[in-house]
């Protein structure tokens, strides 16, 4: 008696949050094989960030000929970077915080803007205009090393705190790229209903009182996501930094990292592991946080609803 | 609904021009006054640096941008402009000039050796060619900085002639007798001078050619001149060359040869008839298309630059394919509603995508080292993964497919969640068995919504130049002396060309440069295509 109830039991399926889960071999065939292979991807993928971690803690400062859970364990290589006794690290830190924060505001700032008179103002040449800020935008400043390398050291002769080897001339050039993220914006004003700001309008608010007022409080998640995009480019930026950040005082970490590890590529691992991770943290929390809204953001542009 | 939109730009008004728009609360209006007042500061700072620098195109570019500012945020008319200004401007002045003053760079032979102006190379040249006349008289010599001008760079010598014990004021112009009364000699050397403020050794040390480099004329035509002779003393000497600008010739006096411009392998050089350079030196000059057609006809060149391009093509093809079926297979994989954990898995899947590019690729570049690199000792090889070209592209594709993944993943899996569920579920009442249902219904609609994105990657990965300057930095490099290496992509190349060490060839680089803003905007069009088709199906 006993038993055929439990016989029973087990070939009732089981139910969790109204779907049926399947049990046995059919579970394996339908869910349990996902995490086999899941669990190997996400293996392939998060193995190099275990390997920086892992590195950062090892005395040996590599991996090499050693498992990939350390067997001792040391702090040195974090101390060495903050205390500045081999690299001025916490100065290039500063030095990539400050260009990230101030180029990401501004970016956030001109690309609403842009995106509130793309979107909801009518001029003559505004789909021409949208056009061309995307065309332009698809050129990559890189291109054109040759003439913002004079471009700056003219510009330094004439404002010494702006030229070549400054922070200030390096997050001029970046805000040309200030306009990266005028698409995906527009496409978020777009979807608020025109009749949230003619109520507005009818009540007698201004342009500047329905953009401030009326519709940015509609699309904080999406300036949110905007100034994180832009603030985690701007913190990987080597191309340009490479050509206009030599010196070390006014490095930014991607350019004063790579120095470190091709410097000795064995020897430095432990430093340069544990500068990574010391840069990585902030933002991967920061990331994790607004996920939902980034992979929102992402296919905004091209998913519209 | 669309016939009532804002007109503010074009309602008619009866207020003045100039006022301060619509702005009325107090806050709304000092930021306005602090603003237009810093932007007016700014601009009044640095015009006697421009004047004085006399650099014309900073200061008109100046003058339009305060006009534009004023115009645009003083009246209550062009609204749009208001909101547009901020990020055009920035816009304009480092992307869309600069690949404009690119293109001109193209059409010159700018580079390493032609930095010069061609009178600066003149004067150079002429200024080496002095020979010391031991007849002529010497000088102590002290170096001096008026104490008027603003700028360091108006240096004097104040000289002593060695015999006579006169004292001299030598500026570039002329020499000129300093009476007694203004100078302080001591030990046969002025040491005050009225006006002037005296140089330490050290400071002259640090002036370096502006002072090496000086000479006072004393008989223009016959090139005699005064010439410095390390820190403290001067010489008389003939400049034995002379350059004739009506003839635009530099004849040698003691020989009597002249040399005149003539172009040898893309540079100026002044050369006499049987060929002879005078000098090495060249100057900037226009060379019209020649970068352009040497990329084409050189077959040098021309064979390396079709090798760049078919493996730039082949790298962004592959890294688009494999990041977006790897991606798309991965989101597929999670995009299972029974699965437990799925959250997990995707953020942890999205992880690699918050870390900065630069630290994947390093990391990648020390897994295929060759002597304690991961790859060998996993899997017990002992190859050289970047002095072979074919296993350093592997190596560059391997970490490129790493670091692309995370981007498409979220994309696919974006892209699979707003599918429209009423078509997909009408589908499935209908009977299509998953597969069908995937191959016939999702994937082409998961395909429109993503192909934008897909070119736009496309477009990035054709100038990722991250990838390989972090992995590789274009090499291995052949012995033969090629422009590029093995895993070079063409704008990896022009950096090269640009900044790499053996000799600066901006003009050619400039030129790879246009070539790729052609294909960049091909595929931007390719892409707006896309987009607008996109359009017209939602």
């Amino acid at each position: 008696m006993q038993r055929s109830i439990l016989d029973a039991r087990r070939h009732l399926p089981h139910v969790r949050n109204g779907m049926e889960i399947p049990r046995g071999t059919a579970w394996w065939r339908q869910i349990g094989w996902r995490h086999v292979v899941g669990i190997g991807v996400l293996g392939f993928m998060l193995f190099p960030v275990l390997y920086v971690v892992s590195a950062s803690f090892n005395p040996l400062g590599s991996i090499a000929g050693g498992s990939l859970i350390p067997r001792s364990f040391t702090l040195e290589f974090y101390r060495t970077m903050v205390n500045g006794s081999k690299y001025p690290f916490m100065r290039w830190y500063g030095n990539t915080l400050l260009v990230a924060l101030v180029v990401a505001a501004c970016e956030v700032m001109f690309s609403t803007m842009a995106a509130y008179s793309f979107s909801r103002l009518r001029f003559r040449g505004r789909r021409g205009g949208l056009l061309s800020v995307l065309l332009v935008q698809m050129f990559p400043q890189f291109l054109s090393a040759v003439a913002l390398f004079t471009m700056m050291s003219q510009l330094g002769r004439v404002l010494p705190g702006f030229g070549l080897n400054t922070l200030t001339g390096y997050a001029l050039i970046l805000m040309g790229g200030t306009m990266g993220n005028v698409w995906l914006m527009k496409g978020f004003f777009d979807s608020i209903p025109h009749e949230i700001d003619e109520a507005a309008e009818i009540d007698g608010a201004g342009h500047v009182t329905i953009f401030v007022k009326v519709l940015l409080p509609l699309v904080t998640p999406i300036l949110a996501v905007n100034f994180l995009l832009t603030f985690i480019h701007v913190i990987g930026e080597y191309m340009l930094a490479a050509i206009f950040l030599t010196d070390d005082k006014v490095k930014t970490l991607a350019v004063g990292l790579y120095g470190i590890i091709e410097g000795d590529q064995s020897g430095n691992l432990g430093l340069f592991c544990a500068g990574s991770i010391l840069l990585c943290i902030p933002v991967v929390l920061l990331f994790l946080y607004l996920q939902k809204y980034i992979t929102s953001g992402m296919t905004a542009g091209a998913v519209k609803s | 609904m669309t016939s009532r939109r804002f007109t503010y730009a074009d309602g008619p008004s009866a207020e003045p021009m100039l006022t301060l728009g619509r702005t009325t609360s107090i806050p709304a209006l000092l930021t306005k006054i602090i603003f237009l007042g810093l932007v007016l500061g700014l601009a009044v700072a640095i015009v006697p640096a421009l004047i004085s620098m006399r650099s014309w195109t900073m200061l008109a570019i100046l003058v339009i941008t305060v006009i534009a500012v004023f115009t645009i945020y003083t009246t209550r008319h062009c609204v749009p402009a208001k909101y547009l200004f901020p990020g055009t401007f920035f816009l304009v002045l480092f992307l869309l000039v600069p690949v404009i003053y690119t293109i001109q760079i193209s059409t010159t032979n700018f580079g390493d050796g032609t930095r010069a102006s061609k009178s600066e190379t003149v004067s150079s040249i002429v200024s080496a060619s002095v020979v010391r006349d031991d007849s002529l008289p010497t000088y102590t010599m002290s170096i001096g900085v008026s104490r008027h001008g603003d700028t360091t760079d108006d240096y004097v010598l104040l000289l002593v002639n060695s015999t006579t014990g006169r004292t001299y004021l030598g500026t570039t112009d002329r020499l000129s007798l300093m009476p007694t009364a203004q100078v302080t000699v001591k030990k046969g050397r002025i040491v005050a001078a009225k006006g002037y403020r005296i140089l330490t050794a050290e400071q002259v040390n640090n002036a370096g050619d502006a002072i090496t480099g000086m000479s006072v004329p004393v008989n223009a035509g016959k090139g005699v001149a005064i010439h410095t002779s390390g820190i403290s003393s001067a010489y008389t000497g003939t400049e034995n060359l002379v350059y004739d600008s009506s003839a635009d010739t530099i004849t040698d006096r003691s020989t009597g040869d002249v040399y005149s411009p003539r172009m040898v392998n893309g540079r100026y050089l002044f050369v006499d008839p049987q060929g002879r350079a005078v000098s090495q030196r060249s100057w900037l000059s226009s060379v019209g298309l020649a970068n352009y057609t040497s990329l084409f006809t050189d077959s040098s060149i021309r064979g390396q630059l079709l090798t760049t391009s078919l493996w730039t093509l082949f790298f962004a093809v592959f890294s688009v394919a494999g990041t977006f079926l790897a991606g798309l297979l991965i989101a597929l994989l999670f995009d299972e509603p029974r699965m437990i954990g799925r959250k997990v898995y995707r953020s942890l899947m999205v992880v690699p995508y918050a870390v900065p590019t630069f630290i994947g690729f390093l990391i990648w570049s020390t897994f295929f080292n060759k002597d304690f690199g991961l790859v060998n000792q996993l899997t017990g090889l002992h190859l050289d993964w970047f002095g072979n070209a074919s296993l350093a592209k592997i190596a560059v594709r391997t970490a490129n497919l790493w670091a692309g993944i995370p981007y498409m993943f979220l994309i696919s899996t974006g892209a699979l969640q707003s599918l429209p569920a009423d078509v997909v579920e009408a589908a499935r009442v209908d009977g299509a068995r998953p597969i069908r249902l995937f191959f016939q219904i999702k994937m082409p609609l998961l395909l429109v919504s993503v192909a934008p994105l897909l070119v736009s990657s496309f477009a990035f990965n054709f100038n990722n130049y991250n990838a390989i300057a972090l992995m590789t930095q274009g090499g291995p490099f052949s012995s033969d002396g090629s422009l590029f290496g093995g895993t070079d992509i063409l704008i990896s190349g022009i950096y090269r060309l640009a900044f790499g060490g053996s000799g600066a060839r901006f003009g050619l680089a400039a030129a790879v440069s246009v070539l790729l803003f052609f294909i960049t905007a091909l595929m931007a069009i390719i892409q707006f295509r896309y987009t607008r088709k996109l359009e017209e199906i939602l």
